[in-house]
């Protein structure tokens, strides 16, 4: 059963690296707004907007 | 604000939608063949390279990693490039994890059907392969972050940390279950035994489920939902803290799959209590996806991408549900080793997986392509073939599960099983495994009309091109703020680096301390009379390791009343400390073997194994001919006992140097025995005659792989006496 120690280490290791990441995106901003990013990525940025079919012989 | 213009990279996505349609058919296909296989055991018989149990591991894998996980990079190439308004980083990387990819998954398909297994479920490869797993993965990874590093988006977009959630996870659970120690170049034994090796592997595999099926799928809906309802996600806020909750709780989950097994009670209960508590944040992502659809209904009514979508959450929804439900010890007791499991995975895999691939190849094509989909009829048609697949493949097997439980567990008023023969209880569920097939064939006819709608949307679109994007540039944190900082300041500000770096820090330490610890033989508790298995039966075990018994087989008896009367007494950790892997199964399609040792004679094993239905009537388990034919290879016993010395198993300097004298004379007594049968003395004297005669080499019975397993399965569960137990346990008292 000693290798419960490995699972439980990397586990929590694995969320500390998770909790490092939530503090940081807190702190950094990332959650301030939550609901312009939400509608934000509907808007398509791609300049050709036209269907160009394809060319019939 | 200076607006940049750059291409995304559409080619990268085009081609990983290729493969998945490609793999998607195959993994389907294979299968369908093992459904078929329930009722037509034999149907490939004596082709040992399309045996049910090499093909098994075949079918999982190529529908997990290979459609799946083309999927899964098919639309994070496509969402990431688009929510980070930057193209991918290195065009290299991208293809390097595209035909990587692509190349592991034919030496998957060349190495399993041939045997080359480690036998740990969904981590089968043997480790050349995983080494490969790892490095494309990794530079899928870093591929990922560089993007991000040169977005023009400052905010991360939800969906992005589950990809980089996925990453993380994936990563660390490959590497750490994967940790073998090499015999050859395709064959390699687990650093980890028994009761350790069980859990590491459910650890792995539970969250393979998690950070492979389930979160980079998240990340998905969070992009392609929206974008298909074109509206936005229902509350934002709740994708951060179903995000946030969900990883968390996730990987403490895994021990749920060894309830009642050896498995200490604690670890157990651990499993129990955070599978419990996922049910909350898997509920909270499958409502903030159905919600999204809030006032678009009207569009589901008409929209195939959207129906697809609707019953893949909702499948979401039942099998994450259903996973808390199956948690708990009691509703376990049931459903553990029972083809309820296989309903519960199917309705993950076709539901959720599987129609969400669906939906977001039908909203991708015509797009990729500026084109329209060629038929919408077609397409409303494959859902409705379907979800109808997916109900007469499910249902049938949730009766067929409890049935075959309920029947295992039923006593007569004198105390004795009321099905004693295992067969009884096959042979009730064959209907369930008959609409099983039909449900998969449903299925498989969906996904092919499919495939012909997309060959014909992309026939009648214009080529695939990158597409050019416009965006402002990220603005710069100013030089005068960072005037003056340290190295850590300057790391704090880079959140993509400092993951890097402190996973790369866990890997290494992680690996430093841990690895050694449990290769020092005091870790691993000994029963005294638990003795390593004779070179023979080692040849033996990797023999039922290569032909994948442990696909229907289980070797671990729970202390239930029903299975000590039915299989024997309960198994002990203690017994599995020399089991490199551990092999105790998952699947019950055959009786547990943990205590089949002695129970049979040496000519039954043979006879059954030749031809299961001869000695087991109405048996649905294939003859393994090959088996008593081919020669056993021992070429390379001392090293496998070498290996085997350095995990920690007790053999001698004298044992391996005396391993090819050991076998050949256990080999003789297996032969001796066998001559105990007249029907064998005929066939086996003939066949001598025969090669004598004809001048061709003859194998000696006593030299061929049946021999070993024979051993092997004579070995399994006899270390240990019943008395001597309940002496061990009066005396503890």
């Amino acid at each position: 059963m000693s290798v419960i120690y490995l699972l439980l280490t990397l586990s929590i290791l694995v969320a500390i690296i998770f909790f490092i990441a939530f503090i940081y995106s807190v702190k950094s901003g990332q959650y301030d707004d939550s609901y312009t990013p939400s509608v934000r990525m509907l808007f398509d940025d791609e300049l050709v907007k036209t269907p160009t079919k394809k060319e019939t012989n | 604000m200076e607006m940049q213009q750059f291409y995304y990279d559409n080619k990268i996505v085009k081609k990983f939608i290729y493969a998945t349609l490609l793999w998607g058919i195959v993994g389907f296909t294979v299968g369908l063949l093992l459904a078929f296989m329930f009722l037509f055991p034999n149907l490939t018989d004596d082709i040992s390279w399309l045996s049910f149990g090499r093909i098994r591991p075949l079918h999982t894998n190529a529908v997990i990693f290979a459609f799946v996980g083309n999927a899964i990079f098919a639309g994070v190439y496509y969402s990431l490039q688009r929510l980070l308004k930057a193209r991918m980083a290195s065009n290299l990387l991208s293809n390097f994890n595209f035909w990587g990819w692509q190349l592991i998954i034919v030496a998957a398909a060349i190495t399993l059907p041939l045997g080359y297994t480690s036998s740990k479920e969904y981590a089968e490869l043997e480790w050349p392969i995983d080494i490969a797993i790892a490095l494309v993965w990794v530079a899928f990874g870093v591929n990922m972050i560089w993007t991000i590093l040169q977005r023009r988006q400052r905010h991360l977009y939800v969906a992005i940390w589950f990809y980089l959630a996925t990453f993380v996870t994936v990563a660390v659970l490959h590497i750490f279950n994967s940790l073998a120690l090499p015999v050859g170049f395709l064959k390699s034994y687990s650093v980890y035994a028994g009761v350790q090796d069980a859990l590491v592997q459910w650890w792995y595999g539970h969250n393979a489920v998690a950070f492979f099926l389930t979160t980079p799928f998240l990340g998905l809906m969070y992009y392609f939902v929206p974008k298909a309802a074109n509206r936005p996600v229902y509350s934002y806020r709740l994708s951060i803290v179903h995000f946030w909750s969900l990883i968390f709780i996730y990987i403490w989950a895994g021990p749920h799959h060894l309830l009642y097994t050896s498995l200490p009670d604690w670890a157990q209960n651990l499993g129990v209590a955070f599978s419990v508590m996922l049910l909350a944040p898997s509920w909270g992502g499958m409502i903030n996806g159905l919600l999204t659809l809030r006032g678009a209904w009207d569009k589901v009514r008409t929209d195939p991408v959207l129906k697809f979508f609707v019953v893949a959450i909702t499948g979401y929804g039942m099998a994450t549900f259903e996973g808390p439900l199956l948690s708990l010890k009691s509703v376990n007791a049931i459903a553990h080793f029972s083809d309820w499991i296989i309903a519960h995975v199917h309705v993950g895999a076709l539901a959720w997986n599987g129609f969400f691939a669906f939906g977001m190849i039908y909203w991708l094509v015509p797009r990729m392509f500026k084109t329209t989909l060629f038929s919408k009829g077609l397409a409303n048609f494959h859902f409705w073939i379907g979800t109808l697949g997916i109900i007469l493949y499910a249902l049938p097997m949730y009766v067929a599960g409890f049935v075959q439980a309920s029947m295992w567990k039923q006593f007569n008023p004198d105390g004795t099983l009321t099905y004693g023969n295992f067969l009884e209880t096959v042979n009730e569920i064959m209907p369930m495994y008959w609409m099983r097939a039909i449900g998969g064939s449903l299925f498989i006819i969906g996904a092919l009309i499919m495939l012909y709608n997309m060959v014909r949307t992309i026939k009648s679109g214009s080529d695939v091109t990158d597409e050019l994007a416009e965006a402002p540039a990220l603005e710069k944190v100013s030089k005068y703020r960072t005037k003056g900082e340290g190295w850590h300041t300057w790391l704090e500000r880079k959140p993509i680096k400092l993951t890097i770096y402190a996973t790369i820090a866990i890997l290494i330490g992680g690996a430093v301390q841990i690895i050694p610890t449990l290769l020092v033989k005091s870790n691993i508790p000994t029963l005294t009379n638990v003795k390593p298995y004779t070179p023979l039966e080692l040849e033996g075990r990797d023999i039922y390791i290569r032909e994948g018994c442990v696909g229907c087989h289980s070797q671990m008896v729970r202390p239930f009343r029903s299975e000590v009367e039915r299989y024997g007494e309960y198994s002990k950790a203690g017994e599995f400390v020399y089991d490199h892997p551990f092999l105790w199964g998952s699947k019950r399609t055959g009786p547990d073997l943990h205590r089949i040792g002695a129970k049979y004679s040496d000519s039954w094993h043979l006879n059954h194994m030749y031809d299961p239905q001869s000695t087991s009537p109405g048996s649905i388990m294939p003859g393994y001919k090959w088996l008593i034919r081919n020669e056993l290879d021992k070429s390379s016993t001392e090293s496998k006992m070498k290996v085997m010395v350095t995990l920690g198993v007790p053999y001698t300097e004298e044992d391996i140097a005396n391993a090819q004298q050991n076998m050949l004379e256990q080999g003789a007594i297996i032969e001796k025995n066998l001559y105990a049968d007249p029907d064998f003395v005929k066939n086996y004297e003939a066949d001598k005659k025969y090669a004598q005669d004809n001048g061709e080499p003859f194998i000696e019975m006593k030299n061929r792989e049946i021999v070993a397993l024979i051993a092997y399965l004579q070995r399994l569960g006899t270390d240990i006496k019943v008395k001597e137990v309940q002496a061990l346990l009066t005396n503890e008292k």
